[in-house]
């Protein structure tokens, strides 16, 4: 019985990632990441009426795409695993409507891919599921209607506010094949330090993304200079540099190969203040960039930390704080694995 | 440690970390924008009572408004006023082209969940707070002007 210590767990049976796909939209095709992502939309609407079902095609492209670059077919897959963050995960759950699979609807705002890939990655350990998909999206256009204000309305983004990520991708995991293997999971707790600037998401997450590195850091007896890359969701500039502080006065210093999805997404000239937030900006990133740099070798042991704001549009009206959630995914290159041996 | 306390310094290393807002260059920009916003409306007036010599000041500034409310609501259909707003603030949204465009965005924006409970129900989401307390107002100054 491989009884884990209080957060993480530790996978036997370490399932692997066989296939990703990442489709992003038009401001994303021009970040910093363009010559990493699979699909660029032409039009943010992806030939859909509304940006609600825009997001779910792109969904429904990513996970098909995806078990193509894996050479699977839909009735290979046994679970299909994804959130996203519109109301009642209605992109997500519309989406497996295409899929003659069992289906896991998450929801964990913009953590959601590493909690996708962590309850995957559990199912596959657990010898109950061989091939799992775990997907997440977000659209910018959804999710300005849903938790701010109309798009074309002539209003001014405060200095501290993120830029939605319009973009899905997909992961698929799987019991043997692929190079790369998720080797243990750290569940994060909600943690809340009373923000309630709800522009101001970056703040409000830091402190859940502390609270589940140190539970990695201590559950796995390792340090930050152990990994090659330590990555957070969507904290954004402010979000990682206050990450950064959180974690000198507890002892641990995050030095260069602690990265940010939020903060690396977009260039200066893209006018996102702090950076990319949302679902789809961690899943883009790792399906893409990291995945990439991991099969250069660039990178073998890299620690994914997605990052939540688990707010709605009541709870701050009602004057609420947001509480935080981070998940965290230990991702290595097999070839590392067993070199080290 | 007590969560209170721990919040409390936590949000005030917070305010005291995040960017604030540069006043002196956004208080410039509004003020030139909502300026020329300004001009155009006293332009549009001149023109008016140019053009037709026996309209009364006050009829050429209604039509004024008419003209500037519909410019606004046209730039916000073809994407143009939601621009201008990211560089002008304040300037673009005090005058009354503002109002035009917080009722045209939504408008826009919901239109999709149907005329009635989308575009009709939700035209009013940001202009909402301004209709209610205008009128509002407008009845307590309306009341205290009758015992003067």
């Amino acid at each position: 019985m491989k009884k884990s210590r209080k957060q993480t767990i530790v996978f036997k049976n370490a399932p692997k990632i066989i296939g990703n796909y990442t489709i992003v939209g038009q401001k994303e095709g021009n970040s910093n990441f363009k010559n990493y992502f699979d699909y660029v939309l032409k039009n943010d609407l992806f030939g859909e009426k509304t940006f609600e079902n825009a997001e779910r095609k792109m969904l429904e492209h990513a996970i098909w795409n995806a078990l193509d670059n894996a050479h699977l077919d839909s009735k290979d897959l046994d679970l299909l695993i994804s959130g996203d963050l519109l109301n009642q995960i209605i992109s997500s759950s519309f989406a497996a409507r295409q899929f003659d699979v069992t289906y896991l609807g998450l929801y964990g705002a913009c953590s959601t891919m590493a909690e996708t890939l962590a309850v995957g990655s559990a199912f596959i350990d657990g010898n109950y599921f061989s091939k799992v998909a775990c997907a997440t999206g977000s659209h910018f256009s959804s999710a300005e209607r849903q938790y701010r204000f109309p798009l074309e309305l002539g209003n001014q983004r405060p200095p501290v506010s993120q830029w939605t990520v319009t973009g899905a991708g997909c992961t698929i995991l799987g019991d043997s094949g692929g190079d790369k293997e998720i080797v243990n999971a750290t569940f994060g707790k909600v943690t809340d330090f009373g923000i309630n600037d709800v522009n101001n998401m970056g703040a409000a997450m830091a402190p859940a993304a502390m609270s589940t590195l140190i539970a990695h850091f201590e559950d796995t007896k390792t340090t930050p200079e152990d990994y090659d890359l330590i990555l957070t969701g969507d904290l954004g500039k402010l979000g990682s540099e206050i990450l950064m502080d959180l974690m000198e006065n507890k002892g641990y210093k995050l030095k260069e190969n602690y990265k940010d999805c939020g903060q690396m997404i977009f260039n200066n000239n893209q006018k996102s203040y702090q950076g990319g937030s949302g679902a789809g900006c961690s899943a883009v990133i790792l399906n893409s960039y990291v995945m990439q740099k991991m099969k250069e070798g660039v990178y073998s042991r890299v620690l994914f930390a997605a990052t939540g704001a688990l707010l709605s549009t009541t709870s701050s009206q009602q004057g609420n704080t947001i509480p935080g959630i981070c998940h965290a995914v230990e991702i290595r290159n097999c070839a590392d694995k067993k070199e080290k041996k | 440690m007590d969560s209170i306390e721990r919040n409390k310094k936590y949000n005030a290393y917070v305010d005291a970390k995040k960017p604030q807002t540069k006043n002196f260059p956004t208080l410039i920009y509004a003020y030139l924008v909502g300026g020329f916003i300004c001009m155009i409306g006293q332009g549009i007036q001149d023109t008016l009572l140019a053009i037709f010599p026996t309209m009364s000041t006050e009829s050429a500034g209604a039509w004024m408004l008419i003209v500037l409310i519909f410019l606004a609501s046209f730039l916000t259909a073809i994407g143009v006023y939601d621009r201008i707003g990211v560089f002008a603030g304040a300037g673009s949204i005090v005058p009354i082209t503002g109002f035009s465009n917080s009722i045209t965005s939504p408008a826009m924006e919901f239109k999709k969940e149907g005329i009635i409970f989308g575009l009709c129900v939700k035209m009013f989401t940001v202009a909402g707070p301004v209709i209610v307390n205008g009128l509002a107002i407008s009845v307590i100054v309306g009341i205290i002007y009758l015992f003067l």
